[in-house]
This record gives structure tokens, sequence and C-alpha cells, in this order.
């Protein structure tokens, strides 16, 4: 077994062990840090499959945004987790029976007898000096520049859509409104009183 | 040296895992949507590793592709969970009836 083949076994078996931990987990900060787990192990698996770009955005993206969000959204909520576990053990038995079999007829599919060494050689790996950066940066922008745009104002859409929702009036608050500050004339707030002066 | 076969059997191993989370944490929406996250992640796998084994970056241009669509789905999805928090002060998939007939 080469060193490669070896690191391959490894991570594929850290994601698969993080990935069982987080839908397991009683606690759902648990399952957050089990997934980022996950994604930095598969990480290290696109490493292997010589997609570097992504392996660094995985990390970037997900481990420092997305699950950075869900954590703080996880801390945020006041989460009564006993009720949320009721009904775990019923339904387990149909959910690794689910599991299993998706499994297993997905493997048979794309197994060794399909997919192996001899029907998709391993491909020769890129010199040294090679960037895969490069090479995705090249189509991004050329050939897939409309999508690439679509991605853009999607990413614009969520953050509008985020703000949007959670975005709230509180009654409560003594808070000014700076429009109707700046309307108001002089008029609204001095009232002038014409009266005898004193006499004395 | 490994196979495309060695990627693609990952990739199923952990599709039916978060399959199987979706059937036993069906009342926790943020363990849900976690689940959705794995599954994305497992689908980005084959990408990943037709695309090495065909010598096509398409695959890892739609696997950007997908990476910016979660995020968004993601984004949004916690916030919905935050208002829905809000409102109804649970996130058990079995209080939101709002909609029932």
């Amino acid at each position: 077994m080469t060193l490669e083949k070896l690191i391959f076994y490894v991570l594929a078996a850290v994601i698969i062990a993080a990935a069982m931990m987080v839908v397991t987990r009683r606690n759902p900060v648990h399952s957050a840090l089990f997934l980022i787990l996950a994604f930095v192990a598969c990480s290290g698996v696109w490493m292997l499959a010589e997609a570097e770009f992504l392996a660094i955005v995985l990390v970037l993206v997900y481990v420092g945004a997305v699950m950075v969000l869900f954590l703080f959204v996880l801390m945020m909520l006041d989460i009564d987790i006993a009720v949320l576990r009721a009904g775990f053990i019923k339904m387990l038995p149909l959910g690794v029976i689910m599991a299993i079999a998706m499994a297993a007829e997905l493997i048979l599919i794309v197994g060794p007898g399909n997919f192996g060494l001899e029907q998709y050689a391993a491909p020769v790996r890129h010199a040294a000096d090679y960037s895969n950066t490069e090479e995705i940066g090249s189509v991004l922008y050329t050939v897939y520049m409309y999508p690439f745009e679509i991605a853009a104002v999607i990413l614009l859409v969520a953050i509008i859509a985020a703000i949007g929702l959670t975005m709230r009036k509180r009654p409560d608050t003594k808070y000014l409104d700076p429009a109707s500050q700046v309307l108001v004339k002089r008029d609204d707030r001095v009232r002038m009183v014409s009266m005898d002066a004193e006499k004395g | 040296m490994i196979a495309l076969s060695d990627y693609l059997i990952l990739g199923a191993i952990l599709f039916a895992i978060s399959i199987a989370g979706i059937f036993i944490n069906r009342k926790n929406v943020i363990v849900l949507l976690m689940c959705v996250e794995l599954m994305l992640l497992a689908v980005n796998i084959n990408f990943v590793a037709f695309s090495h084994f065909l010598g096509d970056s398409a695959g890892q241009v739609f696997v950007f592709f997908i990476l910016t669509v979660a995020a968004a789905e993601a984004a949004i999805g916690l916030a919905i969970l935050v208002v829905l928090f809000r409102s109804k002060q649970s996130i058990n998939v079995e209080d939101m009836d709002a909609l029932k007939g």
C-alpha cells in the first residue's frame, strides 16, 4: 500500500466517523463541531485529487463562514434538546436500514467493477509548478462568466434575504427617526407668547 | 494508486449516512440542515473525483457553484430558523403546523 493510499483511507475513515457522530450526537453543538472535522478531512481528500483551490475554499468558506454561522445560531437559540430527541430510538432502525440499503445499492453501481482502475486509469500527476487555481480561473472568467455573475447575484440575494428576514421593529426601544428629525421646522418646537412685562 | 471507485464509494457512504441522519433527527431543524450540508459534500466529492480522473476542470467549476449556492442556502435557512424560533420558541419540526388545514 502506497503512502498516498494510506492517507486517503485514513482521511476517508475520519470523514465517515465524523459524519456518524454528526447524525447521532445528542448535543447539536457537538454535531456542528464534528461536521467541521468532516469538512477539514474532506479538504484533505480533495487535495489528493489535485483540487487544491477547492480544498482551500472548502476550509475558508465552509469551516470559516458557514459553520461559524451554524454555531452562532446554535448558541443563540435556547433549544430544549430532550424534546427534540424524543423518537430518536424509534426511528433509528429504519434510518440504519435505509442507509445500509442505499449504500449497498450505490456501491454495487460505483464499485470497483464499474469504476475501478481498469476502466478509469489513474491520471498522471501534474508537475510541481502546476497551478490548479490558474486553471480554474482561466475557465471561470471566460467560459463560465455568466454563471459566475449569476452566482454573485445569488449571494447578494442571500445577504438581503437574511437581513430582511431577521430584521424587526421593536416598539420598546427609544429609537429616533432621523428623517422626521430633519424635517422639524422652528414653528413645531417654539411657541412665541406675547405677554406684558412685569411691573416691579 | 487511488481508484475512482474509492472516491465514489466514500461519497456514497457519506450520502447514505446523511439520509439516515435525516430519518433519525427528523425533529431538529438545525441538524437536518447539517445533514443537507453533508449530502452536498458527498456530491461534491463525486464531482471532484470525476474532474480529476477525466481531466476536465468543468467538474471543479461546478463544485465552486454548488459551494456558492450551499452558502446562500445555509444563510437563508438559518435566518428562517431564527425568525421561527422567535415566534414559536422552538425549532421542533412538529410545532410547524401553521399551514395545516
